[in-house]
């Protein structure tokens, strides 16, 4: 089959899989996890008769630790796309947002809200609902805090975030957000429930998570994102060759917003639960550190970073107990002072150094 | 207004505090001439720059380009309208490769900045010409270097390669040889005179050192404490008594030693 395509489409496939392989080999764990799963750590005393040995499999996926562990992943792979979401901000565009959690929250108290008994909408009305309604609301706050820069900016969002924990915990609209207890029992569509088909959520969530990188991707890679790195670099200059910076950091400002609404929407669905926490500072805190660990402005950064967190933050609390947030902050020090550009970012740079020292060596010896 | 006269400013005026640092300045620039503004230092020549290019607003007076009043149009408009400009201190990306610096400039003055589902590479056309201007300015073999490690000079070149890249009308050039190593000044001074030669563009050039513009330039304006001193062809300006006495006669010595 081979010989017959011509040449140049042969290199191009080699050059394609050459430049992605590695996302492959991580797309197909993440596909073949749940399975994997389900041989190794799920309860085999789930099996039942006659089902066939595939949909024994699939009982087991969803029993014990295989079950577990996929809860897991699919709450790494939420802030993945939180922080991902995050990244485009400050990573890609330096916008520095401490209001970031607005988007998350009010995503996540969005489907509550229309799915709950008020308004109980259909599923997938709601979800349309809760992307038109992260639309404006970033739309609305991105051209309102995009006046100002750095840490103005950085306050700006803030207060607004605020705002909307504020408004989440007042007791004035206990009826719809349940105040400061939040929302809790809301009905996801049985066919939904992470609890009776969370190998189902899994793949809800990573085909989610699949899409958001990828267009994430494709924004950064496109002229458009060029301009937000351009303006990340040196707004004044960017502003000198032509290009209205205001607009280009709107639309990273919005797109940000969008992924990150979708994140807290899963959030919520997941664990049928919202509180006013998903709108507070320490959730932009949580993609902060996650993009700054994994290393700004790349987009496997974020990813690596979520995971990370996520996984530390589970073994830390088995181990140590309550006190694990002192130790959790212990190594995040560590981490910023000795990977400055994160584990990716850093690990780009040496690589580079290392090219460039070649470079130099080789000049060296050919007596230049 | 003349109909060759591409830029004018009226009575420009920019006022720092109690510094009057463009005092009432009235040019008249001709189109496709190479017009060359010298002075000495803290003469007011950036600044007057930077009301041409949008940079700051002037507290007084009016910019226009081809009989257009632009004294508030923002600075990525003007861009477009075809006025561009090169920074005296450096002013680049740095953690971009030198093509991507270039490259930009090209794109920001294409139509295809908010195609943000195409991947930019579709757009070959901003890459091939960044490459052939960093052929002309001489950086072709550094193109795939992050800008800031670029030597001085190079940076130089640099600042001169993504002005070109926009193609502009109008190039506004602020000391492009400052900080230059003595050998590197002919190349540079040579891509701009190349440019001057093709005959549809319109610089105007701040320079330090009178001996390099004294044969490139059509004509000089001299700048001293914020207002225009005297206006001429260069050897009028040379012979000029009033120049001469504040600004070449006590100065032209110390200038000719500044790099
Ligand atoms: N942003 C600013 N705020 C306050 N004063 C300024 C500002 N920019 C320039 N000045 C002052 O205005 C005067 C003119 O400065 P400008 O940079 O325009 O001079 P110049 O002719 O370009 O000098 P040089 O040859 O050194 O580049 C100087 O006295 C300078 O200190
Ligand atoms: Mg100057």
């Amino acid at each position: 089959m081979e010989e017959t395509l011509p040449i140049s489409a042969q290199s191009a496939a080699r050059r394609w899989l050459s430049a992605w392989w590695p996302y492959l080999l991580v797309l197909a764990f993440l596909v073949l996890f749940p399975l994997l799963a389900g041989v190794t750590i799920g309860d085999p005393t789930v099996a039942q008769e006659g089902t066939g040995s595939l949909g024994n499999l699939m009982l087991r996926a969803e029993s014990g630790a295989a079950k577990f562990w996929q809860g897991m992943i699919i709450q790494i792979l939420i802030f993945a796309i939180f922080a991902m979401s995050y990244d485009l901000l400050l990573g890609y565009s330096g916008i520095l947002s401490f209001g970031h959690a607005m988007f998350f929250g009010t995503g996540g108290y969005a489907i509550a809200i229309l799915i709950g008994r008020n308004f109980d909408w259909p599923f997938g009305l709601a979800l349309a609902a809760v992307i038109v309604i992260a639309l404006v609301q970033s739309l609305v706050f991105g051209v309102l805090s995009l006046r100002v820069k750095g840490v103005y900016l950085a306050m700006v969002t803030l207060a607004f975030a605020e705002m909307f924990y504020i408004l989440a915990e007042a007791g004035d609209f206990r009826v719809y957000t349940g105040a400061d207890d939040g929302l809790h029992g809301f009905p996801v569509p049985a066919y939904l429930s992470a609890t009776d088909h969370r190998t189902r959520f899994y793949y809800l969530t990573l085909v989610f998570f699949v899409a958001v990188f990828l267009i994430i991707k494709r924004l950064v890679d496109s002229p458009t994102g060029k301009v937000m790195v351009a303006s990340r670099e040196n707004e004044n200059r960017a502003t000198m060759i032509g290009f209205n910076t205001f607009w280009y950091k709107l639309t990273a400002f919005v797109a940000a917003g969008v992924f990150a609404a979708l994140a807290g929407a899963l959030s919520a669905l997941y664990k049928v639960s919202v509180t006013p926490s998903m709108l507070s500072l320490g959730r932009t805190i949580d993609a902060l550190a996650m993009t700054i660990i994994g290393g700004l402005g790349t987009l496997v950064g974020p990813v690596l970073g979520a995971t990370i967190i996520q996984l530390l933050g589970y073994w830390l609390e088995r181990w140590f107990g309550p006190s694990w947030t002192l130790i959790y902050g212990i190594i995040f020090m560590l981490i910023v002072i000795f990977l400055p550009y994160g584990i990716v970012g850093t690990l780009r740079v040496r690589s580079f150094r290392l090219k460039e020292g070649w470079k130099q060596l080789q000049q060296t010896l050919a007596g230049k | 207004m003349n109909d060759s006269t591409i830029l004018e400013t009226r009575e420009l005026q920019k006022t720092f505090g109690g510094l009057v640092a463009v005092d009432s300045v009235s040019m008249k620039v001709q189109a496709h001439t190479l017009h060359t503004i010298i002075g000495p230092n803290g003469a007011g020549k950036t600044t007057f720059f930077n009301l041409l290019s949008g940079n700051i607003r002037p507290t007084g007076g009016k910019v226009l380009y081809k009989g257009e009043d632009i004294t508030h149009m923002p600075a990525h408009r003007r861009a477009h309208a075809g006025i561009g400009r090169s920074f005296q201190i450096t002013n680049v990306f740095p953690n971009l490769t030198v093509l991507e610096n270039v490259r930009l400039a090209a794109q920001a003055v294409g139509h295809d900045n908010f195609k943000f589902w195409e991947h930019y590479r579709r757009f070959g056309e901003y890459e091939a010409r960044a490459q052939a201007i960093l052929s002309q300015v001489g950086l072709a073999a550094q193109a795939a270097m992050p800008a800031r490690s670029l030597p001085h000079g190079g940076k130089r070149k640099l600042e001169l390669g993504i002005l070109l890249a926009s193609d502009p009308a109008l190039l506004l050039l602020d000391e492009p040889t400052a900080g230059m190593a003595r050998e590197e000044i002919p190349m540079l001074m040579e891509v701009i005179r190349s440019v001057k030669e093709t005959g549809r563009k319109t610089i105007i050039l701040v320079e330090h050192k009178m001996d390099l513009v004294m044969n490139v330039s059509d004509r000089i304006s001299v700048m001293h404490q914020g207002r225009l001193l005297a206006e001429g062809a260069p050897l009028e300006i040379a012979a000029n008594p009033t120049v001469q006495k504040a600004y070449l006669g006590d100065l032209y010595g110390d200038l000719t030693e500044v790099k």
